[in-house]
């Protein structure tokens, strides 16, 4: 099931600025604490990692863990020091993997 | 508006953590094993698995949580950490913990100078009333905490899908 990503992070900014990055994926984070009809535990399902990298070097990265929710939705800052790309990858169980990557213009 | 709470036992924690135990007790009888949920202490256990023998200070640290919530299935949670965010002196982490939930850990995330500010924002999930605390871990080796009261009113992770 190809994951769909939404990843909002300023087409331009000025040179040094503090720009806010978002990032939503879809996934139904099942947290491998909850009973199936029959009483038995669903297994886990849940996106473990996520990192973000500017031109290659990694500015934030996230760990999760069961308790965030389904459809994971994150929110942080980044210095913009320079045009390029700014690539978001998302890993989880049974090798879930999906990336995103957009162009951001530094004036 | 930044009240900085002692870390000493106030009557309403203790009536809470009491209310917690004997809740946790009877759910114990009713539930088959294998539910058995993190507990203060284990959550107390977690934080010290970040932190090891270091001391944790209250302040700089601010998380925000709604004070009640209809469905804890998606709870918007930010936090916010006072940083000059520059390369002597910035944040390095963030981790989250809370309570009553399966599992004490909810997330930790790593970030450093090149953030410019330490604010971040996530949906996570609530399993119950309870106290979710943040930690913060500084580049210069120190840790901070605060910690909100959330009262749930639909829990999530334990009913079937």
């Amino acid at each position: 099931m190809a994951a769909r990503a939404l990843i909002n992070v300023p087409p331009t900014a000025k040179r040094g600025e503090i720009v806010v990055i978002k990032a939503l994926i879809s996934h139904e984070m099942e947290s491998g604490f909850r009973p199936n009809a029959v009483g038995q535990l669903i297994p886990r399902n849940i996106i473990k990692e996520f990192v973000c990298t500017y031109n290659g070097v990694e500015v934030f990265r996230a760990e999760f863990f069961s308790a965030i929710s389904a459809n994971p939705f994150l929110s942080f800052t980044t210095v913009a020091t320079e045009s390029g790309t700014v690539t978001m990858t998302w890993k989880g169980d049974n090798g879930f993997f999906a990336t995103e990557s957009v162009a951001i213009a530094v004036e | 508006m930044t009240d900085h709470k002692p870390m000493v036992t106030t009557r309403r924690r203790f009536l809470l953590g009491a209310a917690g135990v004997a809740g946790g007790a009877a759910l114990m009888t009713l539930l088959p094993a294998g539910r058995a949920g993190a507990t203060p202490a284990a959550m107390q256990a977690a934080i010290k698995a970040v932190i090891g023998s270091a001391p944790m200070r209250e302040g700089r640290v601010k998380i925000e949580l709604p004070p009640l919530v209809e469905n804890g299935n998606a709870v918007p949670l930010s936090i916010a950490v006072e940083s000059p965010m520059t390369d002597a002196d910035h944040v390095k982490a963030i981790h989250i913990f809370t309570e009553k939930n399966p599992q004490p850990n909810v997330a930790s995330f790593h970030l450093g100078p090149r953030a410019g500010t330490a604010n971040i924002a996530t949906r996570m999930r609530l399993a119950d009333t309870q106290f979710v605390v943040a930690v913060a871990e500084m580049s210069d080796g120190s840790f901070w905490r605060d910690e909100i009261e959330v009262v749930v009113t639909l829990a999530a992770c334990l009913e079937e899908s």
